[in-house]
Formats: C-alpha cells, structure tokens, sequence
C-alpha cells in the first residue's frame, strides 16, 4: 500500500470538486463542490504526514475541519438570505451587478 | 510513533506585549459580542460604537508602544518586527476611519448604510417594521473587529497554517458584512454571495498549495520552506505546484487581474462603508502577508516567481486603468481603480529587495488613506434615493458643493499618483525600487507597454494611464 496513491487520489478529488465549481449553477452544490476540495486537501495532508513521519498534517487537517466548518455557518445563511428574497440559488439568476 | 507520544509537552512561550495590538481588538470584539446580548436595544449603538473606537485607538496605541520589537513568537507561529506592526498601524487608521464612516446614521432618517434586520426579506412587511423602529444591525461593529483582528494576525503570520486561519478570520466577517446594505438589498446579497462563493474557491486552492508546501518541506513554517527550497535536495514539482497554487490565494485577496473579477461586483453591492473597509484595508492585510510570503519563504526562487509576477502586475495595471475609464458607477470605478493599484504595490513585491519592501509598505500607507477619503466623499454625494453612484448624478458636483468637489479632485489626484501627492511619492518608490531591485531592463521595458522603453517613457506612462482613468469624472 503506497501513500503515493493517496496523493493522486486526492489530487483527483480536489480536480473533481473544482470542475464542480466552475460548470454547476447551484450555489448550494457549488458550495458543496468548494468542501470537496477541502477535504480533498485534507486527505493530501494526511498522507503527507504519513510520508513524512511527524504529526503536523493531521493537526492541520482538524484546524481545516473547524475552518470549514465555520464557513458552512456563513455560506449558508448567506446562501438562504439570498434564496429568500429571490426564491431561487441558482448563481445565472443573480445578475444585477456586472460589466 | 512512539516517540512523539512519549515525549513531554511544554507549551509554547507567548509575548504577550508583543502581541497585545491583536489581542486588544480581540477582545473588544467579544466585548462587541456581550454588548449585543446584553445591553438594552437603544443603548446598543452608541455603545459599539464607543467599545469598537476604543478597541482600535487602544490597538494603534500598543503597536506605538511595541514599535521596535522584533520577536519570533508563539511556537514560531507569529512573528512581531517592523514591517507587521506598520502594517498593523496602517489598518488600525484605516479602521478608524471606516468605523466612523459606519457610525453615521445621517444618509436616511433614522437609518444608517445597514440593513435593519438582515433576516427580513426585502420589501415585506417584517423589513418595513424593523426599519420604522430606527433598529439597525448592531453586529456590524463586532465582525468589523474581529475582521481586523484577523487582518492584523494576516502580516504576522510566520507558518502558513496562521496565514489560513488569519485569511479566515479576516474573509469570514467579510462575507457577511457586504450583505448588509439597507439601500438595493438584492444587490447587497448578490455581491455577498459572488464575494463568498469566490473566496471559498480561492482559498481552497491555498490550501491546497499548503498541503503541497508541507509535503516539500516537512513542515509549514515559512523559514523552514526557505530552507529547503535552498537546500534543493527534493525535487522541484511539489514546491513549484505549492507556490503556484498559494499564490492565487493571495493574489484573489489583493485583486491582482485573472483574480479581480469579483472587486468590481463586491465593491459595488457592498454597503459603501464596508467597501471603503475592505478596499483599504483588507487590501494593506493581503499585501503584507503576501510581502512576508515572497520575501520569507520565498525569496530565494526569484528567477521562478518573478516572471509570472510580472505578467500579473502588468496585466493588473492595464486592466484596471482600462475597465475604470469605461465605468458609469463611481463605485464600480474606483473599485477598478483599486486593481489598478493592486498592480502597482506588485511591482514593489517584486523589487525583492528592501527598498521595494519599505516602498510597497509606504504605498500602502497613502493608498489605505487616500481610499477611506475617496469613499467617504461618496457616502456624502447624496440624492432623495440616498446616496448617488451614478456618473450622472455627480454632474455639476464642483458647482453645487465646491468643498466636497475640490476634496474628492484631491483624493483622486493623489490617487492618480500627480506630483506633490502622496500618491507619486508610494508610486515613485515602488518603480525606483523595481528598477534598483536588479531587475532594470525588465522593469523598464515591462512597465511600459505603451512608452517605448524609455525611462521618459515609463514615467510618462506613469502618470498618464492613471490619472486618465481616475480623475477625469471631476472634471465633468
């Protein structure tokens, strides 16, 4: 068992979570998408602290756990303040503010 | 294992008097906190108000009093020298000034440039209630202080775990704020939302150049990076990829052009206080941080990342220059104008070198100021609707009120970088030391894509392109 593929895996994940972002048009499955990459990140860490023999990593992933955490707080009650006044979250729908 | 698990803990040394600017607008923001808890719903504003100045003022005081320490604290997580605390006093005025900006309740009667309940749906009866009680969103004052609390821990940060958590806790208060805004609350909404769902995607990516930096060097200390990126022995893909990868987190965080889509959007829709906030002063954070990253861990691999840097300081230049003339928001405008910037403090970040650090922290200084000033003038150009952002409106400013007029030229001009303003002095120094830093037939022939390579041509450049996209609305 390599950690190497760990690495890839991750990697593909945190591919998979930022294509999300880009071609979705739900701001909750957008979102959704941005915690895939965290967590994809937090399997790198880990596995990098495995490859490396220390414990940083995993101290490092629990701080991710808890700065995603708190932004789910805000994100979502951005998220459903704008689905209130709108009654839709999908990000085509907001487009007051360009050029 | 084994031996990590077996060995003894000693808890880290913490210098408090360093640290006590950060810890002093922490606690008033939990201070903030109880005050909304507690405190009777009349007496909430003029409190915050009161608790917020004086956690700010107190933190100005303490970076003055710790002006000449130079220690590496907390484990090595922190480190207090001159370049953070300058920055630090930099944000602490600026804030000083945005509060006040928050603090008048002028522009509507009985308002304020906040929402008055934010749970409200726009134009429900709930909204109409809350606002006919003259009740306002005494919170603002709280994620305000702890948005600077995170913004003075963003210069200081010495491993990139702290700058994470501090680009946290300076973005999260952040988010919140730009929904806020009583006046085109769906506007407000919108930019909050583009602002989250943006920041969320960058900073993932700076993470995940974290964990590759970690992966390289075993460690996410900023010394330790520089080490062994020095010592060459691992292969260059990790650390390349890491560097890459952390550098769009900053540079989404200072507006630089492939990542400034979101400023025009956010400064518009943003409540014009916050805006003025957050160009100025998340605008000081984020440099200082990416000034400590480049100059720390970085510094060493110049010949890699000072080429891209380049593309993107020119890019940001012209883009900024060329979207602001095309503009009919004053908002919008100066918010392109702040790009324009962003552009031009870059080019000091790459002088490398120490004039380029003392030219970017001064222009830092004037272009902080010089923001707060510009959109505190919009919070006063009003009409019956509240405050007037379009071009239009502005017409015959110069006629009807000669003091704000004469006052927003200023601040435009010294934007514009015209000689005599503080804004040639930073612009001046950080060229001078682009083209000190080592890099001059570089600096000369890239800064000017439009003046033909001379060092006549540059300045001339330099003077035209932004004071032709900045300072022309007065005139009308």
């Amino acid at each position: 068992m390599t950690p190497e593929n760990y690495l890839a895996l991750s990697a593909i994940l945190f591919t998979i979570g930022a294509v999300g972002v880009l071609v979705r048009r739900n701001a909750i499955v957008m979102f959704m998408s941005v915690e895939l990459m965290l967590n994809a990140v937090n399997l790198t860490l880990v596995t990098f602290s495995r490859i490396n023999g220390g414990l940083d990593g995993q101290v490092i992933a629990f701080f991710v756990m808890v700065v995603a955490a708190a932004e789910v707080v805000i994100g979502l009650a951005i998220i459903m303040s704008i689905f209130r006044s709108r009654r839709s979250t999908s990000v085509d729908d907001a487009n007051l503010l360009k050029y | 294992m084994s031996p990590l698990a077996a060995a003894e803990f000693t808890a880290p040394s913490i210098d408090y008097a360093a640290l006590s600017p950060i810890l002093i607008v922490s606690i008033a923001a939990v201070v903030g906190v109880l005050v909304d808890a507690f405190a009777p719903r009349m007496l909430r504003w003029p409190i915050q108000v009161g608790v917020t100045l004086l956690g700010l003022v107190g933190s100005f005081v303490a970076v003055c009093v710790v002006a000449h320490t130079h220690v590496v604290t907390a484990g090595g997580a922190l480190v207090v020298d001159g370049p953070a605390l300058f920055i630090q006093a930099t944000i602490a005025l600026v804030s000083v000034a945005s509060v006040l900006l928050i603090a008048d309740r002028s522009p509507e009667v009985g308002g304020g440039a906040f929402v008055a309940q934010a749970s409200a749906v726009p134009g429900s009866s709930d909204e109409r209630a809350a606002a006919g009680f003259g009740r306002a969103q005494t919170e603002i004052f709280p994620l305000l202080l702890f948005a600077v609390a995170g913004m003075y821990l963003f210069p200081a940060a010495n491993d990139l775990l702290m700058l994470f958590v501090a680009l946290e806790v300076m973005s999260l208060p952040l988010y919140l704020l730009c929904g806020l805004a009583r006046r085109r609350r769906l506007l407000s909404q919108e930019a909050a939302v583009k602002y989250f769902l943006l920041g969320a995607f960058s900073s993932a990516f700076f993470l995940y150049g974290l964990a590759l930096l970690y992966g390289y060097a075993g460690s996410v200390s900023l010394g330790a990076i520089h080490d062994a990126a020095a010592s060459g022995q691992h292969g260059d893909t990790l650390l390349v990829l890491g560097l890459g990868l952390l550098g769009v987190g900053l540079l989404f965080k200072i507006g630089a052009a492939p990542f400034h889509s979101w400023i025009p959007d956010v400064y518009q829709g943003a409540p014009t206080p916050v805006t003025a906030f957050m160009a100025a002063a998340t605008k000081v954070a984020a440099f200082g941080a990416l000034l400590r990253v480049f100059y720390v861990a970085f510094g060493g691999l110049g010949w890699d990342w000072r080429p891209v840097a380049w593309g993107v300081a020119i890019l940001t230049m012209l883009v900024g220059s060329v979207f602001a003339v095309t503009q009919t928001d004053v908002k919008r405008m100066l918010a392109y104008s702040s790009v324009a910037h962003a552009g031009f403090i870059l080019v000091g970040v790459i002088a490398l070198n120490r004039s380029g650090l003392s030219g970017s922290l001064f222009y830092l200084l004037t272009y902080g100021l010089t923001t707060v000033g510009a959109f505190g003038i919009l919070t006063l150009v009003r009409d019956p609707d509240g405050e007037a952002t379009h071009l239009s409106r502005w017409a015959g400013l110069g006629r009807r009120s000669p003091l704000l007029g004469g006052i927003f030229a200023f601040f435009l001009l010294a934007l514009a970088g015209i000689p005599l303003t503080s804004g040639f002095m930073g612009k001046f120094a950080v060229f001078s030391a682009a083209v000190s830093g080592g890099a001059t037939p570089t600096a000369r022939r890239r800064t000017c894509p439009s003046g033909g390579g001379s060092a006549d041509g540059r300045r001339r450049w330099l003077l035209r392109s932004p004071c032709s996209c900045s300072a022309w609305p007065a005139s009308r």
